[in-house]
């Protein structure tokens, strides 16, 4: 009852885009807290830098083409390309998992080098922290798609009304930006 | 019909036979107690559910300060009865250090973020937003569900620490490292600290749920007619509470996260050159810094004492101008000055470290934004009384509580400006003046503001009117109390007198204040003892108080007295009313009030 009446009424852009925009915002907040901590930090005696691996540049390709995808999908679903769409979401899907196992990965071999979580701080406590941050925002984005890749396939449900795929890509985009953003980070200030 | 109604406690849907009888369903869809009073989706009910939880942690928070202020007033007696309520902390009537420790930092934590930030912009926010706007509901029903589910986890969490063998967290509400961080420094840095973290993490997670869905109801959902410029000051101020706070809460999150891996993963993000007296070692941890997290957390701290202040700000205007039956002075300047504050609030956090070896001229920086505020808090202060200048005053009891927090916050911004400057806060900082300062300007004032929206909106909350002689003996002794127990603290402070002491007998310098200790403490059980009172009419009127029988009691221009008096789920039973008129057209034009909703006449004057 509630949503029949709530759609009479005037609105521009919709309530649920404004308020991924504000939870958008609220996450850049708790970056920026982070990389300013670093900052402040990176000035302290005691701190030490890390070598960056290879793999990160992947991951980062790898999210670049995930970004392109879900556009792509979201464009097929706007056109009724429903086979096409069901395609797209499935690749941004894999992709993002494909991202998330590569952060994993290099993570481990930065492990693997010596570089834990135990003692004096430096770059590599907080590239743990604030990338492992950003792969769970990751994850969200693909729990996000998991539900959009199950309604595509459910003959049941039939749904041309593209909010919920353009809440999906506009946060995909921003985890991808967010991504570029402190990984240049990372690489201009070690 | 209402009888029904009355037995279920929230007698607040007219068509409550409905309900219960599934034969003669209108237009409600299926409401089973659980989907009601439980999990229910309607902002009405999730903001009783804020505000009586908030009630709760406010009676248990009070308490404590009831317990710690007997050992600051009688440092050298015992009271047996202290044992029966905590035990071992208590051995033999007298409480312990830890004890006392850990009831300073549970009341802070408890009063700043569960009553004061959850309980108050948690319960008026989802009141009044929808209902003021005019939209049925929140921007998302089920997100402002979860927000008050989340609040009430970090409740449970939070409230499971006193039941924890080492005792809840005892480092202060503000946490710092090193005693937060490290679990051998102190009973409470053990498991209490944990759950602190905890039950921190989901209250910050249900605020930003909380402030995502007011932000977008206010800029999306306001019915035709009601621009941003024709909205009742309280949405203003519950906005920019809510900006303030998805923008603050997530640093302090970000800072929260650090110190969970300093806690478990031996990380040094706090933490350097320490040696621990408890286990006789070294600690290996180097190049942390305690005064990181002090920025992450003032960064959030002092924008929270605005997320605090600015609900008690709203509504104040908005009761004062309806009880003077004048328009509010100077509406633009109050929404800028708010703007203002809002602005200012992200950019003086530092004034909390003046002492923490902070950069001198950084400090001078900070000195400067930190004085700006006072522009913004002067003007608020000169529209407020100059809507009460030559007004037709109405004394109810929430316009009492309005004209209390006018006098409250003139009082604690004053002191504000002390501490502000740099150099007087080196002989201020750490002792009674400031704890003063915040109890009034912060403490007071915005328990005045809450007072001040219960008694006003109780009538639209509940179908009925609080009990006014209650109320009446509930403000003055509250006021006159209030005063009594802070305003003498100033000057305990000036003299030097350290906070967070758990006996001051030993130093000579001291002694002098004795006698006004005890006698603070008197002052402050009496006036816990009425805020009991003030709960017990809340629950007695909720079912026996006077019922409401006009729609618009109080004679207000605004929309939410346009609805029915009790509002069922979607608040107006037919259209939404449309809005032709700003909320303050108070004696205009030879007529006592025009509602909102009424089209401007052609040869009415204009504001
Ligand atoms: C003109 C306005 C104000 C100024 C210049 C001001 C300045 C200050 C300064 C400099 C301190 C730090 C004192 C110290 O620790 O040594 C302080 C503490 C504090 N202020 Fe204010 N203040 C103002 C208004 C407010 C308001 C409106 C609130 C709350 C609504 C507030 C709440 C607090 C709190 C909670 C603390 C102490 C926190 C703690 O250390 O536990 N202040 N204020
Ligand atoms: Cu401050």
């Amino acid at each position: 009852m509630i949503t029949e009446v709530v759609s009479t009424q005037r609105k521009k852009i919709h309530p649920h885009k404004f308020t991924l925009w504000v939870a958008i915002a609220s996450i850049i907040m708790m970056f920026a807290g982070l990389t300013s901590a670093y900052i402040v930090k990176g000035s302290l005696p005691g701190w030490s830098t890390v070598e960056i691996p290879q793999l990160f540049y992947y991951s980062t390709a790898v999210i670049l083409l995930s970004s392109v995808s879900v556009q792509m999908a979201l464009k097929a679903f706007k056109e009724r390309n429903m086979a096409l769409y069901r395609q797209l979401i499935t690749v941004t899907a894999v992709l993002g998992i494909g991202f998330i196992v590569m952060q994993v990965l290099a993570f481990m071999q930065l492990w693997d080098r010596g570089l834990t979580m135990e003692g004096s701080s430096g770059a590599g406590q907080f590239l743990y922290i604030i990338f492992g941050l950003h792969a769970l925002h990751v994850v969200g984005g693909v729990i996000a798609l998991l539900v959009m890749f199950i309604k595509a396939f459910s003959s049941r449900i039939r749904n041309y009304d593209p909010v919920s795929v353009e809440l999906a890509s506009t946060y995909w985009h921003f985890v991808d930006l967010l991504w570029i953003y402190l990984f240049i980070f990372f690489i201009m200030s070690i | 019909m209402s009888d029904g109604a009355v037995l279920h406690g929230h007698p607040e849907v007219r068509t409550t036979h409905e309900v219960h009888h599934d034969e003669h369903h209108v237009h409600h869809h299926q409401e089973t107690f659980i989907t009601k009073y439980v999990f229910s989706q309607d902002h009405k009910m999730i903001a009783k559910q804020f505000l009586i939880t908030g009630m709760i942690w406010g009676v248990l928070g009070g308490l404590m300060s009831v317990i710690f202020r007997l050992q600051i007033g009688y440092p050298d007696q015992s009271f047996p009865i202290l044992e029966q309520i905590l035990g071992r902390w208590a051995k033999g009537g007298k409480i312990t250090a830890d004890a006392y420790y850990a009831l300073v930092t549970m009341h802070g934590t408890v009063l700043v973020f569960f009553v004061l930030t959850g309980g108050l912009s948690g319960t008026f926010a989802n009141f009044l937003i929808p209902l003021q706007i005019g939209a049925r509901d929140m921007a998302s029903p089920f997100l402002n569900m979860l927000s008050y589910w989340f609040f009430f986890t970090a409740s449970i969490v939070m409230l499971s620490s006193f039941f924890v063998q080492t005792g809840p967290f005892s480092g202060g509400w503000t946490a710092y490292p090193p005693l937060s961080a490290l679990g051998d420094a102190s009973p409470g840095s053990k498991t209490g600290m944990d759950l602190w973290i905890t039950a921190m993490a989901l209250f910050v997670v249900s605020s930003l749920l909380g402030g995502l869905n007011y932000i977008s109801t206010v800029l999306n959902m306001r019915t035709k007619g009601m621009s941003m410029t024709r909205l009742p000051l309280t949405i203003w101020a519950l906005f920019f509470t809510a900006v303030l706070g998805v923008l603050s809460f997530p640093v302090l999150l970000s800072g929260f996260i650090l110190l969970l891996f300093d806690r478990h993963a031996g990380t040094s993000f706090y933490l350097s050159d320490i040696y621990m007296a408890s286990t006789q070692q070294a600690l290996p941890n180097e190049g942390g810094s305690a005064i990181l997290f002090q920025h992450l957390f003032w960064f959030l701290g002092h924008p929270e004492v605005y997320i605090i202040l600015l609900p008690a700000m709203g509504m104040v205007s908005e009761v004062l101008s309806t009880n003077s039956r004048k328009p509010i002075f100077g509406y633009m300047a109050m929404v800028g000055s708010l703007f203002a504050i809002a602005i200012l609030a992200f950019l003086v956090w530092a004034h909390h470290m003046f002492v923490s070896g902070l950069n001198p001229f950084l400090g001078s920086v900070f000195v400067l934004l930190t004085l700006l505020i006072a522009i913004p808090s002067a003007i608020k202060v000169f529209n407020w009384i100059t809507t009460l200048w030559r007004g037709n005053i109405r004394f109810t009891p929430g316009m009492l509580f309005a004209i209390g927090f006018v006098s409250l916050f003139i009082s604690g911004g004053l002191t504000g400006i002390f501490l502000g400057n740099s150099t007087l806060d080196i002989h201020l900082h750490d002792t009674y003046f400031v704890v003063a300062h915040f109890h009034i300007v912060m403490g007071v004032a915005s328990f005045f503001g809450m007072f001040c929206g219960i008694y006003h909106w109780f009538p639209k909350m509940y179908g009925r009117y609080l009990n006014n002689t209650m109320a009446y003996i509930h403000f003055w002794v509250t006021m006159i109390g209030a005063y009594l127990i802070f305003w003498p603290l100033h000057y305990a402070g000036l003299a030097g007198m350290p906070r967070r002491y758990l006996d001051y007998s030993s130093w000579e310098s001291f002694n002098q204040f004795s006698d006004l200790n005890k006698f603070i403490s008197t002052v402050a059980m009496i006036v816990f003892a009425v805020q009991l009172m003030f709960i017990f009419n809340f629950f007695y009127s909720i079912f026996k108080g006077r019922k409401v029988v006009t729609q618009n009691p109080w004679g207000s221009t605004t929309l939410e007295w346009t609805a029915p008096i009790r509002p069922g789920h979607g608040n107006w039973p037919g259209e939404i009313p449309e809005v032709h008129r700003w909320a303050y057209d108070y004696g205009k034009d030879g007529r006592e009030f025009i509602p909102q909703t009424e089209p401007v006449n052609p040869d009415e004057s204009k504001h």
